[in-house]
This record gives structure tokens, C-alpha cells and sequence, in this order.
């Protein structure tokens, strides 16, 4: 069954304990789209995002990802996504190479596909002094970058990207914005967080989740019109206040 | 399989990597293995022994020469009374006391037998043990000289071996060392594998990456055996170095067939590893898993039979060793080793541990949990 939406939630929610994480979303994501996920700290966009994945069981509602339902088809899920932790995941203590080898074998690449796979990534991100070095020795920009790639390497349909540029300079941000276009371009669909707003500029729609729950969600544009204001980052702290 | 080889790879390539690690491995159980087998020792030398001979005897004088001859005691000389030998065992200048009651010699030449009292001081239980079994050992040579006299030339043809009391069988050296070495092995083994597979996994848990991995389409069983594998190979690795370190430096005997050995040891690291996972399954960092391992590994060791023989504890620890893997490779390592069991004789620990595999990992696969 084709459909435009590349996720589809319904009143989606997660508690631990009584504590409600996130608290009955309900959103969808067209192909091919970049969503921005916004939210402040401990929003719950981290344990949206791990629902969404197959990860974290939903306590309630129910989401389609890639046509499948994250609560019975997990694997299913998996083998169309592609998932970038908030946290950097990468193995340290391997070089590029071979966690590129690694990741791609876990996802059952052939071994021509992997190697064709390194070459053109290592070319991609102009690696070649370093593709032989371990990640740990890389500056925290480019293993984003490569952390990106590698999350790609399956060529999934849809990617999670949990704050990708956390901690990176404003020139490896614009790069990598310029590989999340790339992608895009291609046709994968592109789930982002981020606590920058000049980013959140460049998506086509953004949520905006405050305590659990998502409180705007619309293109940039139109949002910036709705709050009369000229930024999203207005947008941003117009609707944090009124919470408060 | 090929998703299995990936991961043996990774995880090789990481341990090779990692300095500390291969001190770990390869390094620190080896210096165990040489201090421990040094150190533990159930011996017990220089005993202060002394005697109370009350009958004055032929027999009684005979019976102080072998204890003055004997090498495991250094004896301290002759009292007159039980007092005084009281006093001094009470000062501590003595551990061991021979009583010989008056008319020794006659009830032995009368009614062919005759009493003798011995008193040890148990502050350490385990030494008095000993010194108990060395007493006993002389007292028995005595006998059969004795005996010898009675009978003349035909008792004498008996072979000597026929009374050597049944805890020497099969170390007839009482070398300790012979004892110990295949137990110390198992503790080692037992170690690298349950520390090491746990902790792998929670670091992996610790860092994140474990979250990385569950979001690939991975299957349960082979990340498992990819996490197990690796240290199964580490652990009969370092199986086959300690025997051979065994052989070399403690001159152990090997009279079983080393494949056995190795046999029972695979499944039995099984065993180890599916505990690692069970408990790093229920840990999130790798202190909460060192503790938790230590706690089992403490209670393992302990009441393996290697220190404390099994049959001294009380009847519910007993019950309680049945659930306990270490003790059946102790048994095992030690029947093959030294009495040379064939596959029949260890059959009944190989199929326990075989359904405690089974059961396990049957565990650690279902509490593995790609989905929080
Ligand atoms: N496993 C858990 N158990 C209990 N509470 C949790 C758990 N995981 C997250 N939380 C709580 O849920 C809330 C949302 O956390 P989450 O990590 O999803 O936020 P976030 O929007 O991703 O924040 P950030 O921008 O800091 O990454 C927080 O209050 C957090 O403490
Ligand atoms: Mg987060």
C-alpha cells in the first residue's frame, strides 16, 4: 500500500512511571520531507524519536513508519531507517574504514557493496589522509559527518537525526545542512532535532514540543505568521513563555 | 553468519587494540596462576609435635622415632604429663600432642590392639585437618611394621600401597600442587569469562553504541553468540596455555585425555558466558555488572570444593553447590587430570552443565531486549 506519509502518529505517548515523556502526538511526515522536531531540553524529542525507531515501546497510540508499525513490525522498521543517536556511536577504537565495514556488514551489504560504499564516502568527505585513522583521533565535525554517512550507508528511505550539529562550529553545521540537502534531494525523507533555530529555518516543516506535547507545527513561513514574528527562534521562546 | 562475522572481527580488532585489555586477558591470569598455585597449599610444614609417653615401652619408643623421623613435624620433645603438655599447647609452642597410655604395648601384644590419643590444636581448622591426616598416615606405617613383626615374611609381601589411607589415592606424592593447579586454572578461566563477556556488552551499553546496534536489523541470536564467541575462544585459549604451564612449571600430571577436557570446558564456558550476558542484560553500567559478577563469582569460587571440600559444608550449601558450574569443572579438571576419567565417568556433570547451558542462554536471550 503506497501512501505520501512517511510517518504517521497517532496520539503517540510515553510514560515512565507516572511521568509523562511524551504525551499524545499526533503528526505526520511526507516523503521526502525534512522535519524539523523542536523542542527545549527534556521535551521528550529524544524518546519520541526512539519510539519511532523500534527502540522504546510506545505506552500508548500507535505510529507507522515507512508502512510499518513500530510496536509489531520493529524489524521492519529497522531495515528501512537510518538513525543518528544524540550521542555520538560510533566505534572509537575502530578506524572509518572499519566501522563503515562494520555497520555495513551488520546490515548486510555485500562485501563489493561495502567497499564501493567506503570508497565513495571517503571521497564524499575528503577522507583519504585520515580513512585509515581511528575515530577517536577525528575532531567532533567530522565524526558527525561520518556518523551521518554511516547512518546513510543502507540507503534507508528515512533517516532520524537526534541533534546532529549539537556542539559543532557554525561552518561544519553549514556543511553538514548541505548534506542533509544531498540526501534529501535523493528522496530520503530526513527527521531532525535540533536546538539551533537558523537550522530549524531550513526544514519544510517543524514541530515544536513543549513538555511532551507538540504545540506548533507548520512550515517555518506560515508559523512565523501565525506568532507574528520574523524568526523561529521568536517563534521558539514566544511559545515556551506561554507555557510557562 | 556473515552479520556473526562482522562482529567477531569488530570485537577482536577492539581487544587486540586495547593494551589494558590484553593485560587483562593474557597477562594477569598467568601471574595468578604461578602466585596462587605457589600460595595455595592445603601443606601444613613444620607442625610443633610433641609426646606424653606413659608406657615406656619398646613400642612406645618406636612409635617416637618415626614421629622424630617424619619431615612434616618438628618435634619438640617429651613430656611427662598431659599437664604439662596442656600448658605448653596452650602457650602455643605446641600444635600436636601424642598421648601413649600406660600398658600400650601390653593390650597391643594381649588383645592386638591398642589406644592412642592424639590432641591438635584447631584454631585453623584446615591445618589440624592435615595435621590430623599426617598423624594418621604414621600411626598407619606403624601399624604395619608392627604387624610385620606378628606375622613374619608373609604380611610383607602385601604391597605397601594397599594402606596408604584413601585421601593420598592418586597424589601419592601428596604433592599440593598436583591438587590445586587444575582447580586454579578453572578459577581463571571461570574469571576472564564471566567478567570480561559482561562487562563488554554494558560498556557497549554505557557508550550508546549498544543502542546503535538494536537499531539495525540484528538479530538477537547473532549478536549474542557475535558477543559470546569471541570470549569463548579467549577462555579455551587461555585453557590451553595454563595446561600447558601446568605441565611445564608445576609438573602436573595429565593422565586423562585432553580432549575431554576441552570438551567439558566449552560447554561449561557456555555456561560462564551465558551468566556474563544474563547479568549485563540486567545492569546498565559496568559497576553494577562488576559487583554482580563479583557477587557470583565470590559465591562460586567459594563453594566450588576447591578450597572447602563440598562434603565438610553444611547439608543445604551442599544443595545450593548443585546450581554451581564451578564446582562440576573443579570435579571434572580433577578427575580427568589426575585419575584419567573417561567420557563415562564425567557424564553425569557433562549432561547437568549441558541442560545448565541450555537453560542459561535460553535466559540471556530472552532477557536481551532490543525493544525497552
Ligand atoms: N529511561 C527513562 N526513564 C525515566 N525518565 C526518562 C527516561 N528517558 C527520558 N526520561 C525523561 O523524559 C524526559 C524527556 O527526555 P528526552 O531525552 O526525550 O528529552 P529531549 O527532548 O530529547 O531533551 P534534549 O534536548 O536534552 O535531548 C526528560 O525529563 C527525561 O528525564
Ligand atoms: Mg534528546
Amino acid at each position: 500500500m503506497e501512501t505520501k506519509n512517511a510517518i504517521l502518529v497517532k496520539n503517540l505517548s510515553k510514560r515512565f512511571g507516572d511521568f509523562t515523556a511524551v504525551n499524545a502526538i499526533t503528526f505526520e511526515v511526507k516523503k521526502g520531507e525534512i522535519f524539523g522536531f523542536l523542542g527545549a531540553n527534556g521535551a521528550g524529542k529524544t524518546t519520541a524519536m526512539k519510539m519511532l525507531i523500534g527502540i522504546s515501546k510506545p505506552s500508548e497510540g500507535t505510529a507507522t513508519v515507512a508502512g510499518f508499525d513500530v510496536k509489531t513490525q520493529s524489524e521492519a522498521v529497522k531495515k528501512s531507517i537510518g538513525y543518528m543517536s544524540q550521542r555520538f556511536t560510533l566505534y572509537d577504537d575502530l578506524t572509518i574504514k572499519e566501522n563503515i565495514a562494520f555497520f555495513g556488514g551488520i546490515y548486510g551489504l555485500s562485501n563489493e557493496k561495502i567497499k564501493e560504499k567506503t570508497a565513495l564516502l571517503i571521497d564524499e568527505l575528503g577522507l583519504h589522509d585520515k580513512a585509515s585513522n581511528l575515530v577517536r583521533s577525528l575532531p567532533l565535525g567530522w565524526k558527525q559527518k561520518v556518523a551521518f554517512s554511516v547512518a546513510l550507508l543502507h540507503e534507508p528511505k528515512i533517516v532520524f537525526l537526534d541533534e546532529p550539529t549539537g556542539g559543532v562550529d557554525p561552518i561544519t553545521r553549514r556543511q553538514f545542512w548541505e548534506m542533509i540537502y544531498r540526501e534529501a534531494n535523493k528522496g530520503t525523507t530526513i527527521f531532525v532535532t535540533t536546538h539551533y533555530m537558523d537550522e530549524a529555518e531550513y526544514c519544510d516543516r517543524v514541530s515544536i514540543m513543549v513538555e511532551g506535547k507538540i504545540e506548533a507545527l507548520d512550515s517555518p513561513k506560515k508559523l512565523k505568521k501565525q506568532f507574528k514574528v520574523d524568526s523561529m527562534n521568536e517563534v521558539f521562546l514566544k511559545l515556551a513563555r506561554n507555557i510557562e | 553468519m556473515r552479520t556473526i562475522r562482522f562482529l567477531l572481527v569488530k570485537e577482536f580488532k577492539q581487544i587486540f587494540r586495547n593494551k589494558a585489555m590484553l593485560l587483562i586477558i593474557f597477562v594477569l591470569p598467568l601471574i595468578q596462576l604461578l602466585i596462587l598455585s605457589n600460595a595455595a597449599s592445603y601443606e601444613v610444614k613444620n607442625s610443633k609435635f610433641a609426646i606424653v609417653d606413659l608406657d615406656h615401652s619398646s613400642y612406645s619408643r618406636a612409635l617416637i622415632q618415626k614421629f622424630e623421623a617424619s619431615s612434616q613435624f618438628d618435634f619438640m620433645g617429651l613430656f611427662s604429663s598431659e599437664k604439662i603438655a596442656k600448658e605448653q599447647m596452650q602457650q602455643g609452642k605446641i600444635d600436636v600432642v601424642l598421648y601413649i597410655p600406660v600398658h600400650f604395648e601390653r593390650s597391643f601384644q594381649k588383645e592386638k590392639k591398642g589406644s592412642l590419643l592424639t590432641t591438635i590444636n584447631a584454631i585453623n581448622g584446615s591445618a589440624a585437618a592435615v595435621e590430623n591426616m599426617y598423624v594418621n598416615a604414621i600411626l598407619k606405617d606403624f601399624n604395619k611394621t608392627i604387624q610385620v613383626d606378628f606375622m613374619g615374611a608373609e604380611a610383607s609381601l602385601q604391597p605397601k600401597q594397599l594402606h596408604i589411607d584413601t585421601l593420598f589415592w592418586f597424589n601419592p606424592e601428596l604433592n599440593y600442587k598436583t591438587f590445586m593447579v587444575p582447580g586454579i586454572l578453572v578459577l581463571l578461566v571461570t574469571m576472564v569469562a564471566l567478567f570480561l563477556a559482561g562487562m563488554n556488552i554494558v560498556r557497549e551499553k554505557e557508550l550508546g553504541t549498544l543502542e546503535q546496534i538494536n537499531v539495525t536489523p540484528i538479530k538477537k541470536h547473532q549478536f549474542i553468540i557475535g558477543k559470546l564467541l569471541p570470549f569463548w575462544i579467549i577462555g579455551m585459549f587461555e585453557l590451553a596455555v595454563g595446561l600447558v604451564i601446568a605441565r611445564l612449571i608445576f609438573d602436573v600430571p595429565m593422565v586423562g585425555n585432553f580432549g575431554l577436557l576441552f570438551l567439558f570446558a566449552s560447554v561449561y564456558l557456555l555456561v560462564i558466558l551465558g551468566i556474563g550476558m544474563f547479568i549485563s542484560n540486567f545492569t546498565d553500567t559496568q559497576q553494577q555488572a562488576m559487583f554482580l559478577s563479583w557477587f557470583f563469582a565470590v559465591i562460586f569460587i567459594l563453594m566450588s570444593g576447591l578450597f572447602t571440600p563440598i562434603e565438610s559444608m553444611p547439608a543445604w550449601a551442599q544443595v545450593l553447590t548443585e546450581a554451581n558450574p564451578v564446582k562440576y569443572f573443579v570435579e571434572v579438571v580433577r578427575m580427568v587430570m589426575l585419575k584419567g576419567a573417561s567420557l563415562l565417568d564425567i557424564m553425569p556433570q557433562l549432561i547437568k552443565l549441558s541442560i545448565y547451558a541450555l537453560l542459561i542462554n535460553t535466559l540471556a536471550v530472552w532477557s536481551y531486549k532490543k525493544v525497552n
